[in-house]
């Protein structure tokens, strides 16, 4: 559906994104994360037809967003980072607007009736942007790159500067979304990215540094094949207990009752160390898969960047 | 691109700048028409016209300032080239938009013709030149106006900018004639807007003129889309 070939974008003397290619199927959520500065945006800008790239090309279904960008652009719904909105206009009067200039053919009021519904703005519908709160003016946007109903979706951090209810919303929104778009969507959040997203793209210093399913990554990334745990007994026993499962390699013990288990890829211990503590009459606090979590893999990966 | 012509209308009129420029020519055209035509009891409105050049050298550059320096600072230009429409037309839009806003503001000459012919026998076929002449005039102001709009973020430049490349070609004539050089002096008259809407005013309508207005109108509108185009490759 949208296909990222080579693509580089040059400032000067600095490359802004460097030879990025990846693709995004249709009905797909991939998230583009990265630092800030990292190129999210202007890698989207390319994307949109914003930005003109250095070298290589961007396909919208099939559609070559510089040879044809009629028909790639009427495909796109565009969130920019700072979403673009005329301040003196009402919230309906500048969707109208977006609407006859996206030339949608659809029921022009109640199509824009049913996508503020969607984002819910229906009750600001009549005032003016320049007076509304950034958690309104973002969802008029995003409602903007909604119109039309166009398959793929750019999102440029769209949650930047909503409260936590209005972000738990709109990640719910784009999940719904998911289903019949193809949506790209940055973010510097990890959280929301492996909240939302079937896949991840990591992007550092205009370069990717990883592409992955999301619950692939730190897999991926490398540190999987821990566990951690949390055990009330004497370390020994605990240890003993644990040391004498099939399948484990290493146990250390952390700060407190918490322990790290090293055990061998491709099984899986946990079972049977829950019935070896149970044995040893070691009650089990907490375990979890200590494989690295996305903030500690973003972390790893954005630092060996910059190396 | 009649959305960009809309929006760009409303925008006029959600803001003072609209009605601030209305009331401006307006004032200054009923002052000059009040001077020149019922005082001194002529029904001829051409120094009315030749009047109102300054003023229209002054109000264009606010009119056209923000076109694109404020998209540009406001980000709203994203919205515009990531919608499918052609840079060529949202240029288009862009011109067409001030130059119905211009033409609201010489709508009011219709009056005072009117006023005339209720006393006196005007003549209406030097009217209808003049008022050729001031469109194509204006039109052509735009188009430069739009273009230096388009090359900066700040509206403030761009209208500073713009009022002053407005005077240089009001004063160009008189320019040309304190230069000694010759092929400047004719340089310079023959880009002058003062000698081709002089034209106009004498009740002909020269094709030179026509040709050369509407050559600056496609000259600068080009320029701007090349100006637009150009900033999404550097």
């Amino acid at each position: 559906m949208i296909e990222v070939k080579n693509v580089t974008k040059r400032y000067g003397g600095v490359k802004a994104v460097d030879d990025i290619s990846f693709t995004a199927e249709s009905g797909e959520v991939l998230g583009l994360l990265g630092p800030n500065g990292a190129g999210k945006s202007t890698t989207m800008n390319i994307i949109t037809g914003y930005l003109g790239a250095t070298e290589g090309t961007v396909l919208i279904d099939g559609e070559d967003i510089l040879e044809r960008p009629k028909q790639a652009k009427a495909k796109i719904g565009y969130l920019p980072e700072q979403p673009p909105l005329y301040q003196e206009m009402t919230v309906r009067r500048y969707l109208e607007f977006i609407f006859d200039l996206k030339k949608v053919r659809l029921p022009k009021r109640e199509h824009i009736d049913e996508v503020m519904a969607i984002v819910k703005i229906s009750d600001v519908e009549g005032r003016v942007i320049r007076n509304l709160s950034k958690g309104y003016k973002q969802r008029v946007g995003f409602a903007g790159a909604l119109l039309g109903n166009p398959p793929v979706l750019i999102l440029d951090e769209p949650t930047v500067g909503l409260d936590p209810k209005q972000i738990i919303d709109i990640r719910k929104l784009i999940k719904s979304l998911g289903k019949k778009h193809t949506i790209i969507f940055s973010s510097h959040v990890l959280s929301e990215v492996s909240a939302v997203c079937d896949r991840i793209v990591m992007i550092n210093n205009g370069k990717i540094v990883a592409d992955a399913a999301t619950d692939k990554l730190s897999e991926a990334v490398g540190g999987g094949n821990l566990l951690a745990l949390e055990v009330e007994g004497s370390a020994s026993a605990v240890k003993d207990a644990i040391t004498s499962v099939e399948g484990v390699r290493r146990v250390t013990k952390g700060f407190g009752l918490s322990y790290t288990v090293e055990y061998e890829s491709g099984t899986d211990v946990r079972r049977a160390i829950f019935r070896a503590l149970a044995k040893a009459d070691c009650p089990i606090l907490m375990m979890r898969s200590g494989a690295l979590t996305l903030e500690e893999s973003f972390i790893k990966l954005t630092e060996g960047g910059e190396d | 691109m009649s959305a960009i012509i809309k929006r760009e209308l409303s925008s006029y009129f959600n803001s003072a700048i609209g009605y601030i420029v209305l009331a401006v020519f307006y004032f200054f055209s009923g002052l000059f028409f009040y001077m020149y035509c019922l005082m001194s009891n002529t029904a001829s409105m051409s120094y009315v016209f030749l009047s109102m050049l300054m003023i229209v050298m002054l109000t264009i550059p606010i009119i056209t300032m923000r076109s694109f320096s404020e998209e540009k600072k406001q980000r709203t230009d994203q919205a515009l080239l990531t919608a499918p429409v052609s840079i060529t037309e949202i240029v288009l839009g862009k011109f067409l938009g001030a130059f119905l806003l211009y033409c609201l503001c010489n709508a009011i000459y219709v009056v005072y013709v009117i006023i005339l012919a209720c006393y006196a026998s005007p003549d209406w076929a030097v009217f209808l030149t003049t008022m050729l002449g001031m469109l194509l005039m204006g039109g052509a102001l735009i188009a430069i106006d739009l273009f230096i709009s388009a090359l900066t973020e700040s509206q403030i430049i761009a209208a500073v900018l713009s009022i002053g490349i407005g005077l240089l070609i009001y004063m160009l004539d008189s320019l040309a004639g304190m230069l000694s050089v010759d092929w400047i002096t004719s340089l310079f008259h023959n880009i002058s807007f003062d000698a081709h809407f002089t034209n106009f005013i004498n009740g002909i309508i020269n094709l030179t003129s026509v040709l050369f207005f509407v050559s600056v109108i496609a000259v600068f509108l080009f320029l701007c889309v090349r100006v637009i185009e150009k900033r999404r490759w550097s």
